[in-house]
């Protein structure tokens, strides 16, 4: 790219930054958005999945016979007869050569079972009640063993993974003399935190449709979050160059990081469809969502802090016990954020997991920095109740000026703003200082908050976008839109760009054949996929700007470079705006009907070095920067004390990530990520049978998640800026921040409002009553 | 799901008489929770018949008291301005219930029927004494948490009913009018219907096969208007009760004259509590007297490692509902 012609990015007055309207919500409420499940090819069948009753034992014996008898059924498939794949994710190399497959373990490549409900045979059919009544007709017997259910079992056997871990490698990371300065320290706080196992529970519950359309070429439809990561991997296990595999998502209901991998049920519907000659579909139930898209562990961590009397923190030390599959060693990273939040020169994390009976667990939405937050920002709250100090202040005197971590300075944070406003439109000065002392009627008030941060993570992808002549465009990424906004927000971003009304410019996303684009998954969404149409908008205006030059009819004719610009749809002379013309009239005149740019966008730390030409000039020495998003949230609770109930009564969320494209989509973002964490800190949990090692409560009955009622109206602002290193587009994600810190806001108001400290997820009656461990 | 034959019909005398000639079949009404049972294979039957059709409707003041059909929704009755009026008791355990898309469809029948919220004995693949008989019950060891503490067995600490409206109705006095095959009926208690798990958990009501829920008929009486039903569960809505507590009281110049206390999410059936009753009639209506009612209710809780809180929440919930209706 040539750095010293530079188009604008979209400046006030546009359409970005500007609050509009989802640009797909006719087509979703009018049913006209069509999500994997929804594509009626011909000759479509379906799938229904018999699942495990056992955690842990054998398959002795499959009898089919009463199911293939059924009429309609094409075929039982088991581990006997399923077709061969050419690589499963069973083995380590298997695992890192299909790289999008979690779980290091292939439902039905044996007879083994693992863990409750793993699927053991997929029936076919011409119909979906068919296939379902058919699954419920195969007989399945099993040689039992006695399952563990966690870490906290008795037969569980704990133990450091030592840097072993998948993905997040769990090795033990010291920072200073933690010990040393936590003896020397006058005042101390440990304690130790319990999560519960947390289900995603998108609406749309995971879906595949599998279409050979030849023996070695495959189309999937299917609810994933990353298109051409699922492209590569079930090429892999299928054994077809990539190119023969096409993923196909053009709409998500809802993901929240359970859509972010391929998990086993896509491939046994690709497996299927093989098997059947004609197109499979495969939808999960409700039931079946527990346990077949990961989840977020069940954990504790301790935390241990020193301090001075002052409240400045002198070391933080974390210790995190999880439960972990039988062949994965997996666990959310929650003491990464400790590392970075608060200015603090002493730091330790360790890991231990315990093997179980259990599907590999996954991300879920701020994967370690949410239940990492719970603990920390918690942790802080109790330093600030033993020294008397306001929650706040207390944060104030712990900020961070350069990242703790690594001695870097910031890309951008506007967390100070966040807390000032934040702490202003809540009303925070007039929180009382004692606990359990606010009351409304009978019930007790609380007032809690907590600090949010996400990074910016390390993320790249491309853009095409075509511009025609008559003055429409076609702008085109593999990226997805989980229901978050991307469709708006990057139509937002390419109008702006090409001066073109948003109706006039079309964008085509959620399919493989299309330029590659990471997966909507940690916050990389928008500010990658913003940024390479941006570039391959600049592309575009270069192209044009190069053949203006040369063309001798052209106003532009002979102009250097350099001193060209766009100003809407027309390519102008910086100095002279008048002097110009509309890329319109360019190309007809150049006898072509469109023209096409392209941009690779690189976003986050490490990529800043690529892109940006002021701390990039020749021999300007780059400087590393940390790039994280930051902001607050605010909770007031309402607390009976007399039936434990806890009610959110008032909320307030201020957010630093970087520009805003959208603020009503941003909006969504972070209410949706605050009611999660509300949800989390007060009703959701699954409860994992101790002996069975199985769920008794895998349904929306039994998994409670916050219904309108319990959420008051939220107060949400952005302190907006550009951050000029993060990428190209100044975009630092907002989907995972939102979540972060929520958890805690909410339990520390629990505090405030009843003197006592719930360490225990969720908090609900039995726990404020105090009749139940705590 | 299992393969079924659907047959709807429009009088009473052809819906039992189908079930006599296929005596496994069942009635099927607004299909909340049948359908969700059905579809993970908890209960088959090989054929539903439908009775919405039937004359099973009607909310309408009789010598006995409030007639209600069977065959209304909970969301007419629960909204109807008599009810609302009469028996506040009934309305609010009406319209706490469920969600609004639920109560649009279910029927008062249907609701009395509903089983129990038991995570085993709602996943086929777990033992359960009341599912298959002599399985066992993994709830004793396991997860209880939501799981009675009044009337509970060793075979099962489940409720047979984990709804709200029976709560009420015990609490009233409310009558069950039944239809059997010949066409006769018989009136049963709501007190009475429910039958407490003992050795046989799987028997739950005293429903005869092919019986019919025809109506429940509520006396007037001015405990009834003066009632009130008080849920408490993790989240404000859409959940059933940890506990809950249907009350009625008649006060005259500060003193009880009659009293009504029915408790929901703590027993093993929609829990009456005469023990409470006879505190409460003659006595003050005072906090005072509330809390010692509320300590006899509670008095034969039998609660286990992870429902103990259940005790005090049921004293609690009973002793706010008492204040409620005590201070008109
Ligand atoms: C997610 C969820 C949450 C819920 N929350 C609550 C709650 O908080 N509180 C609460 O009280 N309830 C709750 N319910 C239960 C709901 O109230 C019941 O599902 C509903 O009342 C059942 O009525 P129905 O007409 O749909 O019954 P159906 O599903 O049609 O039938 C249920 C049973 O009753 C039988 N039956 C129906 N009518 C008759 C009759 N007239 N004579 C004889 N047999 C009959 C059927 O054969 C069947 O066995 C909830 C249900 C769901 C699914
Ligand atoms: S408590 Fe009752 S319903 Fe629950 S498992 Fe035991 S027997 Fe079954």
């Amino acid at each position: 790219m040539n750095d010293s012609l530079s188009f604008e990015p979209p400046k006030a007055g546009s359409v970005v930054g500007q609050p509009v309207n989802r640009i797909d919500g006719l087509a979703k409420v009018t049913g006209q958005a069509r999500y994997a499940a929804e594509y009626d090819l011909p000759g479509l069948t379906y799938a229904a999945l018999k699942t495990s009753t056992i955690a842990k034992g054998r398959i002795t014996r499959i009898d089919a016979t009463a199911a293939l008898r059924e009429p309609g059924v094409l075929a039982v498939l088991t581990h006997e007869n399923l077709p061969k794949m050419a690589q499963t994710p069973n083995t380590l190399a298997g695992k890192y050569a299909i790289y999008g497959m979690h779980m290091g373990y292939m439902p039905m490549t044996g007879d083994e079972i693992f863990y409750a409900a793993q699927p053991v045979a997929v029936v076919v059919a011409d119909t979906f009640e068919r296939a379902t009544q058919a699954a419920a007709l195969v007989q399945v017997t099993y040689e039992e063993a006695r399952p563990v259910a966690s870490y906290q079992s008795a037969q569980a056997e704990v133990f450091d993974p030592n840097g072993q871990g998948f993905v997040f490698d769990l090795k033990k990371v010291t920072r200073g003399n933690p010990q040393a300065a936590l003896a020397a320290s006058p005042v101390q706080v440990k304690a130790t935190y319990v999560h519960a196992i947390n289900h995603h529970n998108p609406m749309e519950p995971g879906a595949t449709i599998a279409h050979w359309e030849g023996p070695d070429r495959v189309t999937v439809y299917d609810s994933t979050q990353a298109v051409a990561m699922s492209q590569q991997s079930l090429a892999v296990v299928l054994g077809l160059p990539q190119e023969q595999v096409r993923v196909i998502t053009k709409f998500i209901g809802g993901g929240f990081g359970c859509k972010f991998n391929l998990w086993p049920h896509t491939v046994l519907a690709t497996l299927a469809a093989k098997a059947v000659g004609r197109p499979v579909k495969l939808v999960l139930t409700r039931q079946l969502m527990f346990t077949s898209l990961g989840h977020r562990e069940d954990q504790e961590q301790t935390i241990t802090l020193g301090a001075t009397q002052e409240g400045k923190l002198t070391t933080l030390i974390h210790e995190k016990t999880s439960t972990t599959s039988p062949w994965d060693i997996f666990a959310e990273p929650n003491a990464a954020i400790l590392n970075w939040l608060y200015a603090c020169p002493n730091y330790e994390s360790s890991h231990r997991v315990a093997r179980a009976n259990v599907m590999t667990s996954t991300y879920m939405r701020a994967p370690g920095e949410s239940p990492g937050s719970f603990a920390i920002e918690c942790g802080l709250d109790e330093l600030a109740a033993k020294l008397n100090l306001d929650p706040l202040e207390i944060r104030l005197r712990n900020y961070a000026d350069l990242d703790s971590g690594t001695g870097q300075p910031w890309s951008s944070k506007g967390l100070k703003e966040c807390y000032r406003r934040g702490a202003e439109l809540f009303g925070w000065s007039k929180r009382s200082r004692q606990p359990g002392v606010t009351r409304d009627g009978q019930l007790l008030v609380g007032w809690g908050m907590a600090t949010a941060s996400y990074p910016v993570r390390p993320a790249q992808g491309r853009a095409r976008v075509r511009l025609y002549a008559d003055g429409h465009a076609l702008v085109q990424t593999s990226a997805t839109d989980l229901g978050t906004g991307t469709y708006t927000i990057i139509t937002q971003v390419a109008a702006d760009g090409l001066g073109l009304p948003m109706d006039r410019v079309r964008f085509e996303l959620g399919d493989s054949t299309l330029p590659t684009a990471p997966a909507s998954g940690s916050s990389v969404a928008a500010a990658t996929v913003s940024s390479s149409v941006h570039l391959a908008i600049q592309d575009v205006w270069q192209r044009l700007a190069a053949m203006a030059v040369r063309d001798s009819q052209s106003p532009l004719f002979k102009a250097p470079l350099t001193d060209l610009t766009n100003e809407q749809d027309r390519l102008v002379l910086r100095k002279d705006p008048s002097k110009g013309e509309s890329f319109a009239a360019l190309l007809q005149r150049q006898g072509l009907t469109d023209i096409e740019g392209v941009g690779n966008s690189k976003s986050g730390e490490g990529f800043e070095a690529d892109q940006l030409a002021f701390d990039n000039k020749p021999g300007t020495k780059q400087t590393k920067r940390s790039m994280y998003s930051f902001g607050v949230h605010f909770c007031e609770v309402k607390v009976d004390p007399d039936l434990g109930t806890v009610r959110v009564s008032r909320w307030v969320s201020v957010m630093d990530g970087g520009r805003i494209l959208n603020p009503k989509t941003a909006r969504s973002q972070i209410i949706g990520g605050a009611i999660m964490g509300i949800g989390s800190a007060l009703m959701e949990a699954t409860n994992r049978d101790e002996y069975f090692a199985r769920y008794t409560n895998a349904d929306l009955a039994g998994y409670h998640v916050p219904i309108n009622a319990d959420i008051p109206d939220m107060t949400v602002e952005f302190v907006d800026g550009h951050d000029p290193y993060v990428n190209a587009m100044g975009v630092k994600g907002i989907g995972e921040v939102a979540m972060v810190g929520s958890v805690a806001a909410v339990a520390n108001a629990v505090y405030h409002a009843t003197g006592k400290r719930v360490r225990s997820l969720p908090i609900i009656p039995s726990k404020v009553l105090g009749r139940d461990a705590v | 799901m299992n393969n079924f034959t659907y047959t709807p019909t429009n009088s009473a005398k052809e819906a039992t008489r189908l079930r006599r000639e296929t005596p496994a079949a069942t009635y099927v009404a607004g299909a909340t929770t049948l359908l969700d049972m059905m579809k993970v294979n908890l209960v088959e039957y090989p054929q539903l018949i439908d009775i919405n059709e039937l004359p099973l409707r009607g909310i309408e003041q009789t010598r006995e008291g409030l007639r209600i059909g069977a065959m209304e929704r909970m969301s007419d009755v629960g909204e109807h301005p008599v009810v609302v009026q009469q028996y506040p008791a009934v309305s609010e355990s009406l319209l706490l219930a469920a969600s609004a898309q639920l109560r649009n469809m279910a029927s008062i029948g249907g609701n009395l029927l509903q089983r129990t919220r038991c995570g085993y004995f709602r996943d086929g693949a777990f033992p359960c004494n009341k599912r298959v008989p002599g399985s066992g019950c993994p709830a004793q060891q396991g997860d209880h948490h939501g799981l009675a503490i009044l009337g509970t067995s060793t075979a099962c600490l489940a409720q047979t009913y984990p709804g709200d409206l029976s709560v009420a109705l015990a609490a009233l006095d409310a009558v069950i009018t039944l239809e059997n095959a010949k066409g006769k009926q018989r009136r049963v208690p709501v007190t009475s219907f429910y039958l407490l798990p003992g050795q046989t958990p799987d028997r739950e009501n005293i429903l005869e096969p092919g019986e019919l829920i025809v109506a429940v008929t509520i006396p007037a009486a001015p405990h009834a208007q003066r009632s009130t039903y008080l849920k408490v569960r993790e989240r404000t809505s859409y959940a059933y009760a940890l506990a809950s507590a249907a009350v009625g009281l008649e006060v005259q110049g500060g003193t009880i004259r009659s009293a009504r206390v029915a408790l929901g999410g703590v027993g093993t059936i929609p829990w009456r509590s005469p023990e409470a009753e006879k505190i409460l009639t003659g006595a003050p209506a005072t906090d005072d007297t509330f809390r010692v009612a509320a300590a006899a209710a509670l008095r034969g809780a039998q609660p286990r490692e992870h429902n103990g809180y259940k005790v005090a929440l049921a004293q609690n919930t009973l002793v706010r509902a008492l204040q409620k209706v005590a201070t008109p």
